[in-house]
């Protein structure tokens, strides 16, 4: 069974008496373990798709089902209690609380989650200490370079042991070598079974993914690399 | 999320802002210290009005006054008789209601012993229902015997001030003189002390003098020069200072030695100065004046010249005039905090309006919208009560200023119930000033929050 999967989505917005549909019935089954990267130019309804997948909003008409539940009729609430438990985001800017320190950034979706100091505080060093930033915990997020602060990001996107990773251009903001480095961090997450998502504009950092999903025009279509797919386990 | 966590970011928040918030407050410490000092300087009248008024004599005191005849016994002007011993007598035998009747006679005296004089503020023939009446206590010695009264004795009690003036004040002798067995002249005519009244003052003056007593003197050189005499309206207060200043003497003697020997013009004057009467029930009061005034009518030969006045009057007075200040300077307070609330919720508006990202990101990352809900009114709650604390203190300040500018025995009591209510109400501000920017940021769309540059 898959992960998440998108039942024949469409999502429809209204302007000025026009219709634009950013998402033109979108059918797509994501695995766990899956390693994916979701292209497309600007206004090809990629964002959309990405609020979708990332329960951020819900479609107009289809169904998203998540780990066999229906939620495209979820509440607001119901898909924050969602996305703090299965997704972790990873933004471009990081996004990184600026007044609180690098260790309360990362025990932050924990405190949302309700979970006690102690357990926060030692999941946190441990999701840190992952991303090899065990050393910054006191630091504020402006003290850190580009892409220790994406590390930071990643750390707080798996400190709910999320199912999906859902990364909107994490390496926009980084030079070639940080981001390979990032990328590469995503890479070893989808092998520890996590699904990883990156959203990004730019097709030399999608063909490090062995699963592609072009959008265009509200529609997929998808790619699977044959060279990259036996990085990854992919559909059982 | 638990509470302790939104509180110490919603601090982090303020404390990040620290100039920004201190001016946001300002609004809510003004409130505060106005609203905490206003109600203590209430509430010192309030204390200084209630003393003064048992020093006069009680609640329950009612005054026989005369007035002048109505307008339709006009042509009987020159018949009415005026308060006499006679009204006194009557009353006693047919107006049961009453507990007291205190007939008072006062001669317009000066006292002397050897060059020291003394001008008090009442000198008066009394029964021994006046101790009851304005509630006098006997220190030292004795009050009047009824052979005192019957052979119109020269007698005299006296108040503390009036022995302070003919003998000497204690703090200047260094001992208290207990003049009884002197003899000092009133009016020329020689009389024997033999009681003298316990020192009356406010509550204020008392911990001051107890505080004076247990502290050593630290130096002489200060108590070097003459002593100033302090006046009526320093310490105590005047109600005090007068009944310091009191003189008693029976009331047969007032009339035998001073009144019945005329005026100037040689008339004698047989009416009382002064009435005072107690009823037995407060809760009757109304019944047992109407009992006065019919046998008043009857030795008054149906001449309304005289009225009654109750300190009930005053006492409604007083609690008007001190609910009028309440209500003014609550007003004001109200005001200044609903400025100071306004302030707050600006500084909100301004606040979300800065953090819309972190707002999307935290809603991203799981939080609900009641979640950032609670955490926008938290942050302006914490904001209101950090104001109030710093407004308690501001009050701490402002009341020791007042506590200078007014009289001592008006000196302002900070009670911890306006401080509660000023918290309290400062928190409520906090509450409705956060309610909007809280709403709006909870219901932010978290993509539409996530894309906002």
């Amino acid at each position: 069974m898959a992960l998440l999967e998108l039942r024949n989505v469409s999502k429809i917005y209204h302007t000025g008496g026009e219709e634009i549909r950013a998402l033109d019935d979108v059918t797509l089954d994501l695995h766990q373990g899956d390693f994916i990267s979701i292209i497309g130019p600007s206004g090809s309804g990629k964002s959309t798709l990405m609020h979708v997948l990332g329960c951020l909003d819900s479609p107009t008409r289809g169904e998203v089902v998540l780990d066999g539940v229906d939620i495209s009729k979820a509440t607001t609430s119901q898909l924050a209690r969602i996305r703090n438990r299965t997704i972790g985001f990873v933004f471009q800017s990081f996004n990184l609380l600026p007044k609180l320190n690098v260790l309360q950034n990362v025990e932050l979706p924990m405190v949302y989650a309700g979970l006690g100091g102690k357990a926060r505080h030692e999941r946190a060093v441990k999701a840190l200490e992952m991303v090899e930033l065990g050393h910054r915990l006191k630091n504020r997020p402006n003290q850190l370079s580009g892409g220790q602060q994406q590390r930071v990001a990643i750390a707080r996107a798996l400190v709910n042991d999320p199912k999906i990773i859902l990364a909107d251009e994490p390496t926009g903001n980084l030079d070639t070598h940080t981001g390979e480095v990032i990328l590469n961090l995503f890479r070893e997450l989808s092998t520890q079974g996590r699904t990883v998502i990156l959203v990004t504009h730019n097709p030399e950092i999608a063909a490090v993914t062995p699963r592609r999903i072009e959008i265009r025009n509200g529609k997929v279509a998808e790619k699977v690399d044959p060279r990259l797919a036996g990085f990854t386990p992919s559909t059982p | 999320m638990n509470l302790f966590n939104t509180i110490f970011i919603g601090l982090k928040e303020i404390w990040a802002h620290k100039f920004r918030s201190l001016l946001t407050m300002f609004g809510i410490v003004l409130g505060v210290a106005s609203l905490v000092g206003m109600s203590a300087l209430i509430k010192g009248m309030e204390n200084g009005m209630r003393e003064s008024m048992v020093a006069m004599g009680g609640a329950d005191k009612v005054r026989l006054e005369t007035q002048p005849v109505p307008a339709y016994q006009d042509h009987l002007a020159d018949q009415a008789p005026g308060r006499t011993i006679r009204d006194v007598h009557a009353l006693r035998k047919g107006a049961p209601l009453l507990r007291t009747v205190a007939p008072q006679m006062s001669i317009d005296a000066l006292l002397t012993r050897g060059e020291k004089r003394c001008d008090p503020s009442e000198c008066v023939g009394v029964w021994a229902e006046s101790l009851d009446i304005d509630l006098h206590t006997i220190a030292h010695g004795r009050f009047f015997t009824q052979i005192d009264e019957e052979r119109a004795n020269p007698v005299c009690v006296i108040g503390t001030a009036v022995r302070d003036a003919l003998f000497g004040r204690p703090e200047e002798l260094g001992y208290e003189v207990i003049p009884i067995g002197e003899i000092i002249q009133i009016n020329d005519q020689p009389f024997t002390i033999v009681g003298m009244f316990t020192q009356y003052m406010s509550e204020q003056e008392a911990k001051e003098r107890e505080i004076a007593r247990t502290t050593p003197k630290t130096s002489g050189s200060e108590d070097s020069g003459p002593k100033r005499q302090k006046g009526w309206g320093g310490r105590g207060g005047w109600a005090f200072t007068r009944k310091n200043l009191t003189v008693y003497i029976p009331l047969n003697t007032a009339w035998v030695r001073f009144r019945a020997a005329g005026d100037k013009d040689g008339i004698p004057d047989p009416r009382l100065s002064d009435i005072d009467l107690k009823v037995h029930d407060l809760e009757k009061m109304e019944t047992a004046l109407q009992q006065a005034r019919n046998v008043l009518l009857v030795t008054h030969n149906g001449i309304e010249d005289f009225t009654f006045e109750t300190q009930e009057n005053q006492i409604e007075s007083i609690n008007k005039q001190i609910r009028n200040a309440r209500l003014s300077g609550g007003i004001i307070a109200g005001i200044s905090l609903l400025v100071g609330g306004i302030g707050i919720m600006n500084i909100m508006l301004a606040s979300i309006n800065e953090r819309i990202r972190e707002i999307g990101t935290c809603k991203a990352i799981g939080a609900t919208g009641l979640e950032i809900f609670i955490q926008i009114i938290v942050e302006s709650v914490a904001l209101s009560i950090v104001g109030a604390l710093l407004g308690l203190l501001a009050s701490g300040a402002l009341v020791k200023m007042l506590a200078i500018l007014s009289p001592m025995s008006n000196s302002p009591v900070v009670t911890w119930q306006a401080e509660v209510i000023a918290v309290a109400f400062s928190a409520g501000v906090g509450i409705i000033a956060g309610l909007f920017p809280a709403f709006k940021a909870a219901s932010l769309s978290p993509i539409q929050a996530l894309r906002y540059e």
